[in-house]
């Protein structure tokens, strides 16, 4: 159900990672809990952001939240789209809506995510 | 009358050499002007008769709905009838026409009226003083939470430093302390619809200023353990504040001051019938107990031993929450309303009130889900949650039916911690015969979800716009003349 | 049992309430109470009995007759907040029911009356100010003023604000009141030291009035200055009426531009309730308080309004909401719009040109009068004047003789009185006064 090449934190975050570098977003499950998005707000490239702190805000129609990080590290790209199309993130969470590209400062994080199965049932049992 | 004319705009409307309004004569010798460089070029204002005016302006108010044409079950609202008293009295030119910054010998008249206010709602709610400077009910919480900050500090307190609000609150609770500078703890409510009494002892310690509540709560239902909840906070030094919006339902039945409550305000466009306006204007009285009364806001009206009334600035008032006195035209209404009930009116708002939310209550608990099976107050919560589950149909799609039928919509998904909540207020001045058609409509409609679901996924239908596109409005905000949609037709 | 009063306003008899009673399960009302704690339960309200529609006017209309009325007297107060002619349409149309008993459009599709004449007041307003975005009006000038303070701290992340210059006290009151508990540093300060002084750091905004709290008009090239002197936001308190004749606020840069919108078409009402306009640059527009109303289009492709960027406001921010506000000033606005439409571009224009002619030619006859003098250069309808006795004392004089005179200023200049001169002063008004100063 959640594409498994991805890890995934309790905030509803995915991440995939490359050569060091994490791509992050948020997932569908996220998404669909807040309804049409219509604005995001994302930090400027070269901030660095800490595993589970806050990085920014989604903003739907009737619900703002915050975005935690999965990861720490330092942001290298983010996805200019969003600014005009935030319905990318609705139409397609797991790739065109993509939110930074994150240079990874500590592999050992990754002990922290979830597998696509995990998350799967941490869903559904109510999170 | 909804042709597109109705919705074309005054600018559009607008053609040169159009005069809207007669202008006054120059009877002074006419002055040198100031330089160019001192005055704009150009005001591009709408140039449309004033017949073409009135046509516009009275065309578009017959968009709305109103508590004169409709019933408004809004929970949390107490959307009641307005009297038409009301209006006249707040315009006899002694009170409609005077400057705020009049001496204050020369408007005795005014300072009366509001000196008789502020002892009667202290009177209502048990306390022992008033401020009616705050401008609607938000800027009332302000002011109480302001003088839950001052007064700690004037005790050399310093520590206190954050605010328990229940997840039911009404979102300007939250907001109101944050800009009272209070971190927020919040507290679940518990299964009956109570405080839950050991999530309360688990936060409370002494860095609470404070616990803001709203009796009876926001799902209508009043804390059958008030009184531990007060002794708790009281125990820890803290304060409490009373959120008023639900005052309609315990006038004369219980005043919070007796029970320990230390500030509370009223909302006087809701239990005292200032109109709602489209959206305003309120106002928000704020009473105090006798450890808040240095700390009210400017100004409070005191009365002399000669008799004269005056406007005072308390010995550590938080300060000044407007440029004047509050909204002087909604305080002559509230106190015109309260003149007009006297004491067994003010007794009889709360009786019907709440005998007409338990008639509701009765009638629909089978139709909709019922959360908390218990006698209510002036409002009760129910649930689309099981219609939700069988139909597909949720709390916002059975509102917009309703409108179908020529009834507002009840308030829908709050309070938030009921899913898909519909909080019903009926208000004392809604008849037995409204009410049964209420509840034959709402009928109708849960059937007509089992039936034909989408004639509610797509409702309201008869109304001059069918469902609006917020999601466009807001990605895209298109905010005023000079930027607006190109319609496709 | 149930209360036997019968109010005009509650449509159940006692026999009705019966009925529902039974239907509910329950003897008495008094049953419905029984959550509360019995030691509290039906306390005792000392409150006088009922008053009939005819005995409350007869009492209340004598208490009303107590004040002394600008019209029976004539009225040079102002001071924020001031005395202009309101067309009789304006209470017609804002007294329609459907206006006034609607409820905050909340449901776009049973309010777009107040949407759509909200949309036209916030276009006005852009108009007036010459500013990208207005919202749906604040609860008046000074809340505005300290909104407008809370915001630009907000987008500057900074926290110092310098007001500049002599702005109203009763504004700056209610900035302190309302930021005491927000760590916001107000400092006062004069636009020819900050424009001098080159290394202090620049605070989050500059707070200027245009025309000032004594009437005076600054140049606009210094307040341009000013502007672009740093990267702090310029807020400007302005007038309605001022706005209609003179250089907008966009000239200079402000980024926020705040005012009391009670001059057009709101009676004095003794101090509310008024409306506060509020404009700035579309920038800052997730920053802004308040209701906003945005245009878009329904199922069936047709234009419509709706409240929106709702996720700034407190019923689904809640702690992180822009400003606690929820109900504002819907009528009031509504008043001010009506008033806009009606006086139009040329109204507006020909309005605020008599405002200045009248008075300019009762500071010319002023200046005439020994002990009197206008302390003011460039003013648009006030002007401060020095007088040669305590203002207390003029105003006692003034009042005897029939009129309401000048707000006291003397903490800013001796003897000084703040004189408000509009439409509603006609010539005879004003050469009255003139006379009775003349006598002093």
């Amino acid at each position: 159900m959640y594409p498994v090449n991805l890890k995934y934190s309790e905030e509803h975050e995915w991440l995939l990672e490359n050569n060091g570098i994490a791509t992050i977003g948020i997932t569908s499950f996220a998404v669909e809990s807040l309804g049409d998005i219509v604005f995001i707000e994302l930090p400027q490239i070269g901030a660095e952001i800490t595993q589970f702190s806050t990085f920014g805000e989604v903003e739907s129609v009737k619900a703002a939240s915050e975005i935690y990080s999965p990861i720490s590290g330092k942001i290298i790209e983010i996805n200019e789209k969003l600014e005009t199309e935030p319905e990318l993130l609705n139409n397609s969470p797991f790739e065109d809506g993509w939110l930074i590209k994150v240079e990874i400062s500590d592999n050992s994080e990754f002990g922290k995510l979830m597998t696509a199965k995990e998350y799967e049932s941490f869903v559904n049992t109510g999170s | 009358m909804n042709n597109s004319n109705t919705r074309k705009l005054l600018m559009d409307r607008s053609v040169e050499g159009k005069v809207g309004a007669t202008m006054p004569s120059i009877d002074v010798p006419l002055q040198t002007l100031p330089d160019k460089k001192f005055l704009r070029e150009n005001l591009a204002m709408p140039q449309v008769s004033e017949n073409e005016i009135v046509r516009y302006f009275s065309s578009i108010s017959q968009m709305n709905f109103s508590i004169d044409h409709n019933f408004y079950p809004l929970g949390s609202c107490t959307m009641k009838y307005n009297p038409k008293l009301n209006d006249d009295i707040a315009g006899f030119p002694g009170f409609n026409e005077i400057h705020p910054l009049q001496n204050v010998d020369t408007i005795q008249g005014a300072l009366e009226i509001m000196f008789d206010l502020q002892n009667i709602l202290a009177e209502i709610t048990g306390m022992s003083g008033t401020s009616l400077a705050p401008m609607a009910g938000a800027e009332a919480e302000l002011a109480g939470m302001l003088m839950i900050r001052a007064y700690h500090i004037n005790r050399e307190d310093f520590k206190r430093k954050k605010v328990i609000i229940p997840d039911s609150a009404h979102g300007t609770n939250p907001a109101s302390a944050v800009m009272a500078g209070f971190e927020v703890i919040s507290i679940p409510t518990d299964n009956n619809g109570n405080t839950n009494l050991e999530a309360l002892k688990n936060v409370v310690d002494d860095s609470i200023a404070g616990l803001m509540l709203t009796q009876p709560s926001t799902l209508g239902l009043f804390d059958t353990n008030i009184l531990e909840v007060v002794n708790i906070i009281n125990s820890s030094g803290g304060l409490i504040y009373g959120d008023g919006a639900n005052l309609n339902a315990i006038l004369g039945k219980v005043k919070p001051g007796e029970i320990g409550f230390d500030v509370v305000h009223s909302n006087l466009h809701k239990t005292f019938t200032q109109p709602h306006g489209g959206g305003g204007p309120g106002a928000g009285a704020v009473m105090v107990s006798d450890k808040l009364i240095d700390f009210l806001p400017d100004p409070i009206i005191t009365k002399n031993k000669m008799d004269k009334f005056d406007l005072s600035k308390p010995q550590k008032s938080i300060g000044k929450m407007g440029a004047f006195h509050g909204n002087f035209g909604a305080l002559v209404r509230a106190y015109a309303y309260i003149r007009t009930l006297g004491k067994e009116g003010i007794n009889n708002i709360s009786e019907d009130a709440v005998i007409n939310a338990n008639y509701l209550r009765i009638k629909l608990k089978d139709t909709l889900d019922l959360p908390y099976d218990r006698i209510c107050s002036h409002e009760v919560v129910f649930s689309a949650k099981t219609i939700k589950e069988k139909y597909g149909v949720n709390a916002l799609d059975i509102a917009k039916r309703l409108i179908d039928y020529d009834i507002h919509p009840p308030t829908m998904y709050f309070p938030l911690i009921v899913e898909e909540a519909l909080l019903v207020e009926p208000t004392e001045t809604e008849s037995k015969e409204t009410l049964d058609e209420f509840i034959e409509v709402v009928k109708t409609i849960c059937e007509e979800a089992k039936t034909n679901p989408d004639l509610l996924h797509n409702a309201p239908h008869n109304t001059p716009n069918t469902r609006l596109n917020e999601a466009l409005a807001a990605r895209n905000p298109k905010l005023n003349w000079r930027n607006t949609i190109e319609e496709s037709n | 049992m149930v209360n036997e009063y019968q109010s005009t306003y509650t449509p159940n008899t006692p026999k009705i309430r019966q009925e529902m009673l039974s239907d509910i399960g329950v003897d008495s009302y008094k049953n419905l109470f029984s959550d509360i704690p019995e030691k509290y339960r039906f306390p005792e309200l000392n409150l006088p009995s009922p008053t009939s529609e005819l005995d409350l006017k007869n009492e209340l209309s004598k208490i009303a007759n107590k004040n002394s009325i600008p019209g029976d007297y004539s009225s040079f107060l102002g001071a924020g907040a001031y005395r202009h002619f309101i067309p009789s349409v304006v209470k017609q149309i804002t007294s329609r029911s459907e206006f006034m008993t609607s409820y905050t459009p909340y449901q776009p599709e049973v309010s777009q009356g107040t949407l759509q004449a909200h949309f036209e007041f916030q276009s006005m307003v852009c108009e007036l100010t010459d500013m990208e975005v207005a919202n749906a009006g604040m609860y008046d000038g000074a809340t505005s003023s300290a909104e407008a303070v809370l915001m630009a701290c907000r987008v500057s992340k900074k926290f110092k604000v310098e007001i500049v210059g002599d702005v109203s006290p009763f504004y700056t009151d209610v900035i302190k009141t309302l930021t005491q508990a927000t760590g916001i540093e107000i400092s006062y300060n004069n636009i020819e030291t900050i424009l001098k002084n080159n290394d202090d750091e620049s605070p989050a905004c500059y707070v200027v009035q245009q025309p000032n709290f004594l009437g005076e008009i600054s140049d606009p090239d210094q307040l341009k200055l000013l502007s672009n002197k740093n990267d702090a936001l310029l807020v400007v308190i302005s007038e309605p009426m001022f706005l209609s004749m003179y250089q907008t606020p966009s000239y200079y840069d402000a980024d926020i531009v705040v005012a009391e919108g009670q001059p057009f078409g709101v009676s004095l009402t003794y101090g509310g309730p008024y409306a506060g306009l509020f404009a700035c640059k579309k920038d800052y527009i997730r920053q802004l308080p308040g209701r906003i109303v945005g245009e878009t289009i329904d199922s069936k492709n047709k234009k419509g309004y709706v409240l929106t960027l709702q996720t700034r406001e407190q019923h689904i921010k809640r702690e992180r909401a822009t400003s606690n506000i929820c109900t504002s000033v819907g009528l009031i606005a509504l008043m001010s719009t009506v008033y806009m439409a009606l006086q139009g571009k040329k109204g507006l224009k020909h309005l605020s040109e008599l405002c200045y002619h009248k008075s300019h030619y009762a500071a010319e006859k002023i200046n005439n009068l020994p002990g009197f003098k206008v302390q003011t250069n460039n003013f648009f309808k006030e002007f401060t004047m020095s007088c040669p006795i305590s203002v207390k004392e003029l105003n006692e004089y003034l009042h005897e003789n029939k009129i309401i005179g000048g707000y006291d200023v003397s903490n800013f200049i001796n003897n000084g009185m703040l004189l408000a001169i509009t439409e509603m002063n006609s010539k005879e008004e004003i050469d009255n006064l003139i006379t009775i100063l003349s006598q002093v």
